[in-house]
């Protein structure tokens, strides 16, 4: 692919009027196409509002069919061109703009593969049987085929496995793949497979998790590959054409970093808060997944190691200061385990947490998305109330916290209908009067918010 | 332990037990996975690349030690006497150099390779165990490991189609697992998450009641084998009685809370402390109540849909194995290594036979002390291989290691390096045709 300056009006895409058949191109190679500085930068844009459409969507814990309506609606709204044979070459472009500006660190690629691989997969259902069946081709999945002895021999253990999942049973003209297991993990941790000496069963209908896990795959690999092309990309513009620095490097840099919101690893509007004020604030700002850890802390004088996790990088983002952090969890650990085991155990993990050990990564608060996706087992208190909860204990925690009765039937709603993050939205708006129309992302913006409306002077002061 | 052992421990009984009796040349052969041999095709380097931890005396804790070969490997543990040895992953280079790659942000110093490892821990168990607590195991609730060595070891050579597997006494209260395949040790991450997630039954945490949900029309192929084959049985002959789980009001109660029809629940209850008196002295309490609340559940009567699974529900809540998921999900989770001695109990971290599991017990584990009585009373007496563990009951632990383990490792290792090697020679062969 190669740029070319804005003022070379040059028709660039118009070999091929007829508008294509719809597909998904899968990225292998990049076109040998010359793109308009405009369009590198548009084109990509475009497409960055599908993908931060679809993160918003999966965050706010939207259900299948309402993500395949989003994921449409966005694709059509963004991705269209004038001209219709066009919009392949869009999609592409797009792709690998994106591809270069996201391949520059672990966690941007993580975001991309991500939302790239959920477009994939949305895209993937839309298509026809023999556009999907084309696709599978390029994956080699087709010759996969299980043949009628060996489905006659399994049948009934497919039977079992598409009844746990509440499916009909498998007619005698079912297709199924044999793969190996490692390439539909997500098929495997749901259980949703039969699996025989190494391989996957995989049915018809679930084979869009088989070729979205190979697509993943490939584009994680080119991310790497990506990113070390593009370090000596940027070696040779900087040491040769000194000019291309201003072309490329500032849309790329400008492109990656306005469109992730904020990660609250550093807390800023409230700088600190002090140790003393800590207890006054879990009552009145803390969010119940926090707000529950803590009780159980004070409590139990102890945590699990997900439970330390998940409040310690909270309470880091809300501006605790290591040498507090550590007096906070000394102060409740060494009342069960003592002083002594603290230090040598649990110490470590907190500086751990401030980027004072080990790989020296400054971690940052979980999200939402990260919380409510995680899976707690016994003896566990963190996750999600508003998802791990029990209907009694979550009610109960609630009326702890202060909710009337009414909101809590609203809250209770929003959980019955998986709406979790909307849940605590609605138990912010019962508990401090005050709309909230962004809606809760992140325990840390549920504090940060809650203190702008407790303390606005101090707020307009900085 | 006695304290006086205890303290003995560090200062004088790992010595000569790392001296004399730790299968050094063993570990390194597993650790090599082939790697060790002449063939052109072996990687010199990859034994090199090996996490090792130590956990020496004081707690302090020495991480990402590396050794090249069997020699430096022995030298450096005879002399620093670790309390406890972890093994961690293949990196990309040798993790005693991180330092010098860590200049180039391109992430040079990663894991690369990992055996799959599950953990089992006594502790998870706590809330249906009533014989001890916490660090405490006995022949009462090890039954519990005997059914997760059983559960997991067939579904990883079953259905996952794994062949080297390695079960180890972790010393205390629980098990661990080493799954050593090739395909087991560069799987990814996403992939280990799988496998974990596969075996997740126990859901929920301290705050939702219900720990075991077994929903839809049927059970999958691998929760029915499991069930039928282990599960019920153990369930039915072995914790039912030693646990005494029907036997009292308050663990009666526990159970009669997973039966989601209120009407049975109390039907159950009513006669539960009616009959307490007259049950005739000849049966087991537990059995008597189980078999009448299995008659109910189970009876015509009760269709109900969330009823049919009840019975499924409440055998898979006191028997199906807990593993500590995060453990398995990462390549870079390190794990104590066989032959450690715990510091706590003296025993050492023995192999266990997986087709002979239900005959381990972890009361018999032989002691450091037990070993070094042992080597004492043979006196000199070196035998052909000039081992000096093969007298001690450190012995049998060795052997069972090498031929139910590493044996076959070995010859499956040597015949895939041999393999890849002609395919890359093919390849080149093939290449220079031009």
């Amino acid at each position: 692919m190669e740029i070319v300056r804005p003022h070379s009006h040059r028709n660039l895409f118009s070999s091929n009027d007829a508008a294509p058949a719809p597909t998904i191109p899968l990225y292998r190679s990049a076109p040998p196409l010359e793109v308009r500085l405009e369009d590198f930068e548009s084109f990509a844009i475009d497409r960055l509002r599908v993908l931060k459409g679809i993160s918003d969507g999966l965050s706010r814990g939207k259900k299948p069919d309402e993500m395949e309506k989003l994921v449409s609606e966005l694709w059509k709204v963004n991705m269209r061109h004038q001209h219709a044979s066009e919009v392949l070459n869009k999609d592409i472009i797009s792709h690998f703009v994106l591809r270069l500006v996201y391949c520059r660190t672990e966690d941007l690629r993580k975001w991309f593969l991500s939302m790239e691989c959920a477009l994939f997969r949305y895209r993937f259902r839309f298509l026809t049987t023999e556009a999907q069946r084309a696709i599978m081709d390029e994956f080699d999945i087709t010759c996969k085929a299980v043949n009628i002895m060996e489905f006659e021999s399994i049948k009934e253990k497919l039977g079992q496995v598409a009844r746990s999942m509440g499916q009909p049973l498998p007619t005698g003209d079912a297709i199924f793949y044999k793969v190996p297991f490692e390439d539909v993990p997500e098929l495997v941790a749901g259980r949703r497979v039969l699996l025989s000496q190494g391989y996957a069963y995989v049915a018809m209908n679930q084979v869009v998790s088989l070729v979205a896990t190979l697509f993943r795959s490939q584009l994680s690999k080119t991310l790497i590959l990506t990113n070390s092309v593009y370090i000596c990309c940027r070696k040779w513009t900087s040491s040769i054409r000194e000019q291309e620095k201003h072309r490329l490097t500032p849309i790329v840099e400008a492109l990656c970093s306005s469109y992730l919101g904020p990660d609250f690893s550093q807390p800023k509007e409230y700088a600190e808060i002090s140790l003393k004020d800590i207890d006054q604030l879990a009552k009145t700002s803390f969010p119940l997944c926090m707000r529950h850890q803590f009780d159980k802390l004070k409590e139990d004088h102890h945590l699990k190691h997900g439970g330390r996790m998940q409040l310690g990088l909270f309470l880091k983002g809300v501006g605790l200061n290591l040498d507090d952090a550590l007096a906070f969890w000394r102060a409740e650990f060494s009342k069960k385990v003592g002083l002594e085991k603290f230090e040598k155990e649990y110490a470590y993990t907190i500086r751990h947490n401030y980027g004072k050990e080990g790989k020296r990564t400054d971690y940052t608060p979980y999200s939402c998305y990260k919380i409510i996706s995680s899976t707690p087992g016994a003896g566990d208190h963190h996750g999600c109330p508003y998802r791990h909860f029990s209907e009694e204990n979550l009610r109960a925690a609630l009326s702890r916290m202060g909710v009337n009765s009414r909101a809590t039937e609203d809250v209770m709603n929003k959980v019955r209908n998986r709406h979790y993050q909307l849940a605590c939205t609605l138990t912010f708006e019962a508990l401090h009067g005050v709309p909230c129309d962004a809606g809760i992302n992140h325990p840390n913006q549920y504090f940060s918010d809650s203190q702008k409306i407790l303390h606005p002077k101090k707020d307009s002061s900085t | 332990m006695n304290p006086q052992q205890e303290s003995d421990f560090d200062s004088g009984a790992l010595k000569p037990y790392y001296g004399k009796l730790f299968p050094f040349a063993d570990m390194f052969k597993w650790m090599s996975y082939g790697h060790d041999g002449k063939h052109p095709g072996c990687d010199q380097s990859y034994f090199g690349r090996r996490e090792f931890s130590f956990t020496l005396k004081g707690d302090f804790y020495l991480r990402f030690q590396s050794y090249n070969n069997v020699l430096e490997l022995e030298n450096s543990i005879k002399d620093k006497c670790p309390l406890k040895i972890d093994i961690g992953p293949v990196y990309t280079v040798d993790p005693a150099k991180r330092h010098a790659y860590a200049q180039s942000d391109n992430s040079v110093f990663t894991p690369v390779e990992r055996e799959l490892i599950f953990d089992i821990d006594m502790t998870d168990y706590d809330d249906i165990r009533y014989c001890c607590k916490g660090a405490d195991v006995c022949l009462d609730c090890w039954p519990l490991m005997t059914v997760a060595i059983k559960v997991i070891d067939t579904s990883l050579r079953d259905e996952f189609g794994f062949k080297h597997i390695l079960w180890v006494y972790s010393g205390r209260r629980g098990v661990h697992c080493w799954v050593c395949d090739g395909k087991a040790r560069r799987l990814t991450n996403e992939q280990r998450s799988a496998i974990a997630e596969y075996y997740r039954v126990y859901k929920g945490n301290e705050n939702s009641h219900k720990k075991v949900s077994l929903t839809g029309g049927a059970l999958h192929p691998f929760l029915a084998t499991s069930y039928t084959n282990v599960l019920k049985d153990y369930f039915e002959k072995k914790l039912l009685t030693n646990q005494n789980l029907l036997a009292t009001e308050e663990r009666y109660e526990k159970i009669l809370s997973m039966i989601p029809d209120e009407s049975i629940a109390s039907e159950l209850r009513g006669r539960w402390q009616d009959n307490r008196r007259s049950t005739s002295a000849k049966e087991d309490i537990n059995v008597v109540r189980w078999e009448q609340c299995k008659q109910l559940l189970q009876s015509g009567k009760h269709k109900a849909q969330g009823l049919r699974r009840c019975v499924e529900e409440i055998v898979f809540s006191y028997t199906y194995p807990r593993l500590d998921m995060e453990v398995s999900k990462h390549m870079n989770h390190l794990l104590k290594a066989p032959f450690c001695v715990h510091p706590k109990t003296g025993r050492v971290c023995v192999p266990i036979d997986p087709n002979r599991c239900d005959e381990f017990d972890p009361t018999t584990v032989p002691t450091l002390f037990q070993i070094l009585e042992e080597l004492n009373n043979e006196g000199l007496r070196a035998d052909v291989n000039g081992a000096e563990w093969s007298g001690t009951s450190l012995g049998n632990a060795v052997r069972l290691f090498r031929s139910s383990f590493l044996e076959p490792l070995q010859k499956a290792c040597k015949e895939e390096i041999e393999r890849s090697y002609n395919l890359k020679l093919q390849q080149s062969k093939n290449s220079i045709g031009w």
